[in-house]
């Protein structure tokens, strides 16, 4: 009971002041049928040793030591060290929302950085203190733009992130919409003849991704053309942020909905992520979450707060924009102290490395299966077509110990024998050649088998 | 001679200096760097050729800084903040507990850390035996049957927990129409009910602060799809008639929802399973030590009876068939027919589970009930010396927190938040303000179990002084804080002309 600062004296002298005769008469208020008379059926109390040991060895179970190309939605990037010394300072890891300005000024100022520097990669005007994580800011975004427009439409991208979608509709569900999804053509881009058919006036918005699910680009501006012709919101989901140093951001959106994730947070099995909303200035009043605004103190002295709290829970109840709550404050340090190690030299070089590998990866694996939406724009991921089912290729790369591409099929049934790889900043020439010669050896055995 | 106004001792703290600091944009100058990227081995890429008319030209205003820099201006942005580490943080409904070092050190293991989500479920044991081993843990803390880990906080558990609810009243043909919830629920409660399409009826609570049972008897028809209860209530008390309760909206076909935020008043003493909840959610940054991190991340479990398990979020982790060498291994079924969905991408926030269940490791059955004893002894204790000075609007013997009204302060024209703003002097972060509603003038105390004798002494003296300079000195106490860095913070004019993100001077109007 190492946590607990007391000895069992002063527990007696405590109780004794209270006028208490034993702890049990503290909990005179529960029922006696519902006390638990028993123990708890957890591990028994364990030194700190023996809680690393456990989980070194949970670790050991684990991908540690295998080459990944897996991306879809979750990316690895070099974290640089200080984000790790940073966030841990107890100042910043053990305070909470920044209630009481005038002793949170460190987590409200780090956060008005973090709007800032969302607004200027995203091309928007206003950003929020961040979501849960970029698919339930991606529901949120819709469900905002329907608050805005006062339709219940709701078109989706088919290349929007399979997960994603699914949360969407989740959301959506109670909320009286209704989301119908809008294909891609065979440059793996959203079909625009498509959206143009489907986008009507009861359309509140439509949300695409780009890069998308296949890791191509959408064309934001002909997009929006499309989509602003009839009064609906264009809402863009960005599911790798580090596209944005070398892709121009979606300036045409209404809202944008990002997941930070990519921006200096451990890939930690699928979450904490980051998402962030960020939206032109006029659709405020809309906006879900926490928000940071500057202002002065009674001598004048700048200082940030957290502001217009009357669109939240907290005050206006069921009438509330969303009812978020806590949201991911550390991992949005985190993704502003990756930011400005980084800056506005590296970020640019950072995603021109990406660029590069996953071009030149791209061609190596090409030789081995058939590089699909080749023509298209693309950042770091591209999905390859093979002749063997992409289960049974995986297997037997496992095997080498490399994990292969994402298998596709279970998303799109029409691209069964495709999956999607991913390569950045940390897989090596010496990685990509690797890979790229089981898959040669394995499509030649597979040809002269045939 | 006038004497001066009474002015109390602060026993806690002394001022030391902090250091200014710029935003990163004013400190930025071209050219300055923090890192420096490995030679890059394959062929070099021309973005325009590749992207066309997709590149981007610029990146505006980022900043461009030093490493130095970067440490010295986060580390001096720290120190402008209170943590736990810092001192008591009795902020009432929120459980700022002690966030134990061990939590964060096995969460930052290389093949936890580094796990990717789609890696394969061969490579994935480890880390799906965690996730197995915190259910089971919380499923007997909770006293339920099934759960999921997906959602990311508390609200988002509430939502969750709520689908549930209305998957299986649609499974029974009929969803309802109405949540009751009580008028000392978290803001969350209504804003939740609200996005799952349920109409919120209000339920006043009786003259002791709690569930009128006979009026609940009255509202609950068979258009009702839950009641959502915090128990303890927002004012620190056990409903004892909790099964009373429970027996009413089960009589309709109803639901009993859970907020479990506060449930570091329950863990090891009582489970909301046992004593009639279908369906709740847990906070692991509250109850079980997660770090709050100015602002999340959470992690909203939800439990659940038996009757809800087959509308849990996809996936959940099941066990597989047993490998080639008998070992039995554990996969992610994502073949749920019944299910409401996803509620978050991949499987929730993982690293929190980690932390969570390093922390019930660490105090083992017994020691989970003696946290639970010495947070309920410590509200006591803080009840007991201060009930004197300030007023307690409900008397009924209180659990974690313990909740005072500011009706003697208010007659010198101090508030609640005036009250907690002066705290800040006294070296502590102020209790919760106004919340809840039912008490006006609230001042909503949660000690947690992390604080000893001694600094509890040193609260309630302060707590004490600032009753007296209310009384003598109400001036003093109106302006406070005295002692920060910056005094109160214009927010009328932050929320008129809001300025939401930093300009260049040169671009300012």
């Amino acid at each position: 009971m190492r946590y607990l600062p007391k000895s069992p004296g002063e527990r007696i002298e405590m109780l004794q002041q209270i006028g208490a005769g034993s702890m049990d008469d503290l909990f005179a208020t529960i029922p006696q049928e519902y006390r638990l008379e028993r123990d708890l059926a957890v591990p028994r109390q364990m030194g700190e040793s023996e809680i690393v040991d456990y989980f070194r060895q949970a670790a050991a179970h684990s991908a540690a030591g295998y080459t990944s190309f897996l991306g879809a939605g979750a990316y690895r990037h070099y974290r640089p060290v200080i984000i790790d010394s940073l966030v841990q300072r107890g100042e910043f890891l053990t305070s909470y929302t920044p209630y009481q300005a005038e002793i949170t000024q460190g987590t409200l100022q780090a956060i008005f950085e973090f709007q800032t520097m969302i607004c200027e990669l995203t091309g928007m005007e206003i950003a929020n203190a961040s979501m849960y994580d970029g698919s339930t800011g991606a529901a949120e975004s819709v469900t905002m733009a329907v608050r805005i427009t006062h339709r219940s439409g709701v078109l989706v991208a088919r290349t929007v992130h399979p997960e994603y979608r699914e949360v969407m509709a989740t959301y959506a569900q109670h909320q009286g919409l209704t989301a119908e999804t809008v294909g891609f053509g065979e440059d793996g881009r959203l079909d625009l003849a498509a959206l143009e058919q489907s986008v009507s006036e009861e359309t509140a918005c439509v949300l695409v991704q780009s890069p998308n699910f296949f890791g191509v680009v959408e064309d934001i501006p002909a997009i929006a053309e499309i989509v602003h012709k009839k009064g609906a919101l264009l809402v863009v989901s960005i599911a790798e942020a580090i596209s944005l140093g070398v892709v121009r951001p979606p300036v045409e959106a209404d809202i944008v909905s990002m997941e930070a994730q990519s921006f200096g947070v451990a890939l930690s099995y699928g979450g904490p992520y980051c998402g962030v909303i960020a939206a032109k200035e006029k659709y405020l009043r809309q906006m879900p979450g926490r928000l940071v605004g500057e202002t002065v103190d009674k001598q004048g002295r700048r200082g940030f707060v957290l502001t217009l709290s009357t669109r939240e829970q907290h005050i206006r109840r069921e009438k509330a924009t969303s009812n978020i709550c806590t949201n991911q404050a550390l991992v949005a340090l985190m993704a502003t102290i990756f930011l400005v190690v980084y800056g506005k030299e590296g970020i640019r070089e950072l995603a021109l490395h990406n660029l590069a590998k996953a071009d030149y990866a791209a061609k190596q694996f090409s030789s081995s299966g058939r590089l699909l939406f080749a023509g298209s724009p693309r950042f770091h991921e591209f999905v390859i077509e093979t002749a063997e089912a992409p289960e049974q290729l995986n297997a037997k790369l496992l095997q080498q110990k490399v994990i292969g591409g994402l298998p596709l099929g279970r998303w799109y049934p029409e691209l069964g024998h495709a999956s999607l790889w991913c390569t950045t900043e940390l897989n090596t020439r010496e990685q990509i050649d690797y890979a790229a010669s089981l898959l040669q050896h394995d499509s030649e055995a597979a040809l002269s088998r045939a | 001679m006038a004497t001066k106004p009474f002015e109390g001792v602060r026993h806690k703290v002394r001022s030391h200096l902090s250091q200014n600091e710029a935003l990163v944009f004013e400190k930025s100058s071209p050219g300055k760097k923090a890192y420096k990227m490995p030679p890059l081995d394959v062929p070099a890429v021309d973005a325009e050729a590749l992207l066309g008319e997709a590149a981007r030209q610029d990146l505006g205003m980022m900043p461009e800084l030093s490493e130095i820099e970067i440490i010295r201006h986060f580390t001096r942005l720290s120190t402008w903040n209170y943590a736990i580490d810092l001192g008591m943080y009795p902020l009432g409904s929120c459980t700022m507990k002690y966030n134990p070092r061990v939590n964060e050190f096995v969460a930052r293991i290389e093949g936890i850390a580094e796990a990717h989500p789609y890696q394969p479920e061969s490579l994935s044991q480890g880390a799906l035996e965690v996730i197995r081993l915190l259910q089971e843990c919380l499923l007997d803390i909770t006293g339920m049957d099934a759960i999921t880990l997906q959602p990311a906080a508390g609200a988002h558990g509430e939502f969750t927990g709520i689908l549930l609810v209305r998957a299986y009243h649609q499974s029974r043909g009929n969803p309802r129409r109405k949540i009751i919830i009580p008028d000392s629920a978290h803001g969350t409660n209504p804003a939740t009910a609200a996005i799952c399409g349920y109409q919120v009826e209000n339920l006043r609570s009786n003259a002791l602060g709690m569930v009128d049972v006979a009026q609940l008897e009255q509202m609950v028809t068979d258009d009702t799809a839950a009641l959502m209860l915090t128990n303890p209530s927002t004012i620190g008390v056990f409903e004892s008639e909790i099964h009373k309760i429970a027996d009413i909206l089960h009589a309709k076909g109803a639901l009993l929802y859970m907020d479990g935020a506060n449930m570091n008043a329950l863990v090891g003493k009582t489970r909301p399973g046992d004593f009639g909840v279908d369906v709740m959610h847990l906070n692991l940054h509250k109850t079980f030590s997660t770090p709050h991190g100015g602002g999340g991340p959470g992690s909203g479990p939800v439990a659940a009876k038996k009757i809800l398990e087959p509308f849990l979020p996809t996936p959940v982790v099941v066990e597989g068939a047993p490998g080639e060498d008998g070992r039995r291994s554990l996969r992610l079924d994502y073949d749920r027919p019944h299910s409401v969905g996803r509620v978050r991408m991949f499987y929730g926030n993982f690293g929190m589970f980690v932390r969570a269940l390093a922390y019930i490791m660490a105090n083992g059955p017994d020691g989970l009930r003696q946290t639970t004893e010495d947070a309920v002894l410590n509200a006591n204790y803080i009840r007991k010396n201060l009930e004197d000075v300030y007023e307690l609007p409900y008397r009924t013997p209180t659990l974690h927190e313990v909740v005072f009204s500011d009706r003697r302060q208010t007659q010198k024209g101090v508030k609640t938040g005036d009250i907690a703003k002066r705290l800040i002097d006294y070296g502590f972060h102020p209790y919760t303000t106004s919340f809840p509603l039912i008490v006006p003038g609230a001042l909503m105390i949660e000690p947690t179990e992390s604080e000893s004798k001694e600094e509890l002494d040193l609260f309630i003296d302060a707590m004490r002084q600032i009753a007296r300079e209310a009384e003598e000195n109400p001036e003093l106490v109106l302006n406070a804080p005295h002692a920060t860095r910056i005094s109160r913070l214009d927010e009328t004019m932050a929320a008129r002309k809001p300025v939401l993100r930093y300009t260049r001077p040169a671009e300012k109007s």
